[in-house]
C-alpha cells in the first residue's frame, strides 16, 4: 500500500477510484460492518434525501438480497404529505418493514407539550430514544453528515449513546483505520452515519448518477407560502401563517426536509437534478442556514440536542 | 460536459494537519477554507457575530474549527475534527488534529486514515523538538506524502535563507526515519502567501502553493506489488426465489487486487479454491481492486464466515498467534503486562493477551525506554500479544489495512490502543540508546 507511483498530470490511473466511488465503497463497508457485528440494527428514515441515500447504498450493500435492517420514522405530524407518500411507497416496493414514532401522540397523551414557537423539531428526541429502548434497536444509522454544522464534525462514525441515549463529545472512541468499534452494553446503543464524511454536493452528485428518484419538493414547484423570520414556510394545518403573516404563491423548493414548521424553501426555478447541483454549487448559504430555524436558537443548538440524544 | 460529470471526476484526498499551539495551524486551515471559498457566508457571518461579540476586532478563524462548547469556552481545541472543502480538481478530507504533545494519539487517528500530513513548523523556530515528533508520527504511521508548511514567513522578512535552513533539516530528519516524499512550502497563513494564491513576497520560490500541492499530489496506488486481501464482512445469502444458491462473500478490498478465475486460500482454515465472480455493489466485473466494496463468489462450496480473510493463493500471508506491533495508547487506563484484551484486525475480533511491552518509544530523541511495565494515553510502545486464534497479519510496511489492528478492553469495549505489526520505521535509524532489544531495528 506504501508503493506511490510517480503519476504525473494526464497519466492513466487504473486503480484510482473517483470521489463518489470512494464514499461509496466506504458507506457500504459501513453498512455491512453493522450487519455483521449488531444484533437488531435500524435506519432512521426521514423521507429526506439524506435517508433516501442510505436506504440505496443499503440495498447495493446486501444487493441481491434484502436490506436486513427495519426503518424507523419519527413522524412529527408536521410532515410534508408528499414527502409521507414517499416514504410508504419506498417501504412497500423494496419489501421493508417500518417502525413509525408519533410526536402528535406524545402530545396527544400530555407527556409533550407544544412549544410556543410551534417547532416540532426539539420534541422528536423523546419519542425516538423511547422507540429505540422499547424495540431494543443496538445499532441506528443516522444520515447525519459532519459538514452539516461544527458539532457534527466532531462526531465519529461509529457513536456510542449511554441507556439515555445521551452523546458525551468528550468521550468518544478515537476511529483508526477503517477499524470501528462497535461494542456496547446492554441497554446503550450506537449512531451509525454512513454518510459522515458526505457533503451536501456529493449527496446530490450520488443522486444523479444513480438516478434515485426523490419526493418532489425538492425540486422547484409553485407553493403557497409565507415569510416567518426571513424564511418562506408552507402554509397548513400545523399553524401557519398567524396574524400579519401573508400567504402568497412562489417559484420554491427544499434542501432539506422536516418539520413543515421549521423547514424553509429557498426561491428556485431549479426543475431538474442538474439544475439542482448548479444551484446547490452556486449557492453561499450553507443548507442548514438557509433553511432551518432550529439551529438558529444558539450557538450550540446542534451540540445539545445531540447530547440529549437527537440524531 | 454537464456541472454533474465535470464534478464527480475528481479523485479524493484525505490529509490529516500537525502543528504546535501556536504554530498557526488554525489560521492555516481556517484560511483554506475560507480562500478556496469553502466558508459559505452564514458560517462567516456566525463567526464574525461571534468575534465582535468577544471584543475581537476581526472574525477569528479558529471558530471555524473549535465546535464544542468546551473548545469555544477554553478557547482550545480537544478532538479530531473532519473538514471537507473542494476545488474543481480534488475533494478534500482534513483531520484536523491538535497539536498539543498529551494529544499524540489525536494525531495518529488522523494520520492512520491520511494520505498526506502537513507538519507546520514556526520560521521564527525552525525545526522544534515537536515538529520531530510530528515527522516521526507520519514516518510510523506510514503516510506515503509530507507537507512541510515553513510558516510566518512574514516575520522572518519572506528570507530564502531561513526558509532552506529549515527545509534542509526537516528533510533530513523524515527521509532517515523513511518518510517517502517530503514537499517544503514557505507560507504565511496570515496573509495569505503560498496557501492558495502564489505569493508576490517570495519570487524566489518556484514550488507549488499549498492547495496547488494537495491537488496534485497523486493518490493512486501501484497495486501490481500489493498482496492482495479481502477480509469477509457479511455472507449474502438472499435464498429467494430468483437467487436459491447465491451465497456471496461480501468485504471491502483491504489491499491489492482480485480477478475472476484467480486461485484463492480462505484464512484461517486455509482452504483454497477459485474465484467464481466479483460483483461490484449489484454489477459484475472481471477484476476489483483496494478500496472497492465487493462481492466474491467462489467456484467451491467452502465454509467462509465473518472475520476471515480470502486472499491469492500464492500470495497467503503465514498467520500467527505471537503479534509484534509498535502501538499508540488511546485510552486514559493503562496498558500492561497481562493485560486481557480484544483484538479487532480487519473484521475478526479475537480475545490476547499482552505478553510483554518491551519498550516505549520517546518521539522527541527516539530514544528507547526499556521495560515500561505499562503504556499510558499517548504513550508509543512495542508490545508482544498472544491471540488465542491465530491471525493473518501483514507487516504495517506492506499494507496499512491488514497490518493494523485495535486493542479493545472487553469489560466495558473501550478502544485501548492502536496497533501496527512489524517494524517501526521504514529506515534504520542510529540511536544512542542501544539498550536491548528484541525488534526495534532504529
Amino acid at each position: 500500500m506504501t508503493a506511490v507511483t510517480e503519476a504525473h498530470e494526464g497519466t492513466v490511473r487504473p486503480y484510482t477510484l473517483s470521489h463518489l466511488d470512494a464514499l461509496e465503497s466506504e458507506a457500504v463497508h459501513i453498512f455491512r460492518e453493522v450487519a455483521g457485528e449488531f444484533e437488531n440494527p435500524v435506519i432512521l428514515f426521514s423521507g429526506g434525501k439524506d435517508s433516501i441515500v442510505m436506504l440505496h447504498l443499503a440495498l447495493k450493500a446486501f444487493a441481491p438480497a434484502a436490506v436486513p435492517f427495519a426503518l424507523l420514522h419519527v413522524d412529527t405530524g408536521h410532515n410534508f404529505p408528499e414527502v409521507l407518500e414517499y416514504r410508504d411507497r419506498v417501504v412497500a416496493a423494496h419489501g421493508l418493514r417500518l417502525h413509525v414514532a408519533s410526536v402528535q401522540e406524545y402530545i396527544d397523551r400530555g407527556v409533550l407539550r407544544e412549544r410556543p414557537d410551534g417547532t416540532r423539531n426539539p420534541l422528536q428526541t423523546l419519542p425516538l430514544t423511547e422507540r429505540i429502548q422499547a424495540e431494543k434497536f443496538d445499532a441506528v444509522f443516522g444520515g447525519g453528515r459532519r459538514d452539516e454544522e461544527k458539532a457534527r464534525a466532531k462526531e465519529r462514525v461509529f457513536s456510542l449513546r449511554d441507556e439515555f441515549s445521551q452523546w458525551d463529545p468528550r468521550r468518544q472512541r478515537p476511529e483508526l483505520w477503517n477499524l470501528y468499534n462497535g461494542r456496547h452494553a446492554p441497554g446503550e446503543h450506537v449512531r451509525v452515519f454512513p454518510l459522515s464524511n458526505w457533503t451536501e454536493l456529493d449527496v446530490w452528485q450520488y443522486i444523479a448518477r444513480e438516478d434515485i428518484e426523490l419526493p418532489q419538493i425538492y425540486f422547484a414547484h409553485e407553493r403557497e407560502v409565507f415569510q416567518r423570520s426571513g424564511m418562506w414556510l408552507t402554509a397548513g394545518e400545523w399553524g401557519g401563517p398567524k396574524d400579519g403573516e401573508t400567504v402568497e404563491k412562489r417559484l420554491v423548493r427544499y434542501r432539506t426536509v422536516g418539520d413543515m414548521s421549521c423547514t424553509g424553501a429557498v426561491d428556485s426555478d431549479a426543475t431538474t437534478l442538474d439544475a439542482v447541483i448548479t444551484e446547490i454549487a452556486a449557492s453561499r448559504l450553507t443548507e442548514r442556514g438557509a433553511t432551518r430555524a432550529d439551529d438558529k436558537l444558539s450557538e450550540a443548538a446542534m451540540e445539545d440536542r445531540k447530547r440529549e440524544g437527537y440524531f | 460536459m454537464s456541472t454533474t460529470a465535470e464534478l464527480t471526476a475528481t479523485t479524493l484526498l484525505r490529509f490529516a494537519t500537525a502543528g504546535s499551539v501556536d504554530d498557526g495551524k488554525s489560521t492555516l486551515v481556517g484560511r483554506l477554507l475560507h480562500d478556496s471559498k469553502s466558508v459559505l457566508t452564514d458560517q462567516l457571518e456566525a463567526v464574525e457575530r461571534v468575534s465582535a461579540s468577544r471584543g475581537q476586532e476581526g472574525p477569528d478563524l479558529a471558530l471555524l474549527t473549535d465546535g464544542l462548547r468546551a473548545e469555544r469556552e477554553q478557547g482550545i481545541t480537544i478532538d479530531v475534527a473532519y473538514r471537507y472543502f473542494a476545488t474543481p480538481r480534488r475533494r478534500f478530507i482534513l483531520a484536523d488534529t491538535p497539536g498539543h504533545v498529551q494529544y499524540t494519539r489525536n494525531m495518529v487517528t488522523g494520520a492512520s486514515t491520511a494520505e498526506l500530513t502537513v507538519i507546520l513548523v514556526d520560521a521564527r523556530n525552525g525545526v522544534v523538538e515537536q515538529t520531530r515528533r510530528h515527522a516521526a508520527l507520519a514516518a510510523l504511521l506510514r503516510v506515503p506524502h509530507a507537507v512541510l508548511a515553513v510558516n510566518k514567513m512574514d516575520l522572518v522578512d519572506y528570507e530564502e535563507s531561513v526558509f532552506a535552513a529549515i527545509a534542509e533539516e526537516f528533510t533530513a530528519y523524515a527521509t532517515e526515519l523513511g518518510v517517502p516524499e517530503v514537499t517544503a512550502i514557505p507560507i504565511s497563513a496570515l496573509a495569505g502567501d503560498n496557501v492558495v494564491e502564489p505569493s508576490a513576497n517570495m519570487d524566489w520560490y518556484g514550488g507549488p502553493t499549498v492547495l496547488e500541492h494537495l491537488e496534485t499530489v497523486p493518490v493512486s496506488h501501484d497495486l501490481a506489488h500489493c498482496h492482495a486481501r479481502l477480509p469477509v464482512q457479511y455472507v449474502i445469502r438472499p435464498q429467494t426465489a430468483d437467487h436459491p444458491d447465491y451465497r456471496g462473500y461480501a468485504g471491502q478490498i483491504a489491499a491489492g487486487t482480485f480477478r475472476v478465475g484467480e486461485p484463492v486460500t480462505v484464512l484461517p482454515s486455509g482452504r483454497t479454491t477459485t474465484i467464481a465472480g466479483i460483483d461490484l455493489l449489484g454489477t459484475p466485473v472481471d477484476v476489483a481492486w483496494t478500496t472497492q466494496s465487493v462481492t466474491v463468489l467462489l467456484a467451491d462450496d467452502v465454509d467462509v464466515s465473518r472475520g476471515d480473510l480470502i486472499v491469492p493463493t500464492k500470495d497467503a500471508p503465514a498467520t500467527t498467534q505471537d503479534v509484534e506491533a509498535t502501538v499508540c495508547h488511546v485510552a486514559d487506563q493503562p496498558l500492561t503486562v497481562g493485560h486481557r484484551v480484544l483484538i479487532k484486525h480487519g473484521t475478526r475480533t479475537v480475545k490476547a493477551i499482552v505478553k510483554d511491552i518491551p519498550s516505549r518509544l520517546t518521539l522527541d530523541d527516539l530514544s528507547l525506554h526499556p521495560h515500561p511495565g505499562q503504556l499510558v494515553a499517548n504513550d508509543i510502545g512495542r508490545v508482544k500479544i498472544r491471540t488465542a486464534e491465530p491471525l493473518p497479519v501483514d507487516s504495517y510496511a506492506d499494507s496499512r489495512r491488514t497490518g493494523s489492528f485495535i486493542l479493545i478492553d472487553p469489560a466495558d469495549g473501550t478502544t485501548l490502543t492502536a496497533g501496527m505489526v512489524g517494524e517501526s520505521f521504514a529506515s534504520p535509524e542510529p540511536v544512542k540508546d542501544q539498550s536491548d532489544d528484541d525488534g526495534w531495528d532504529f
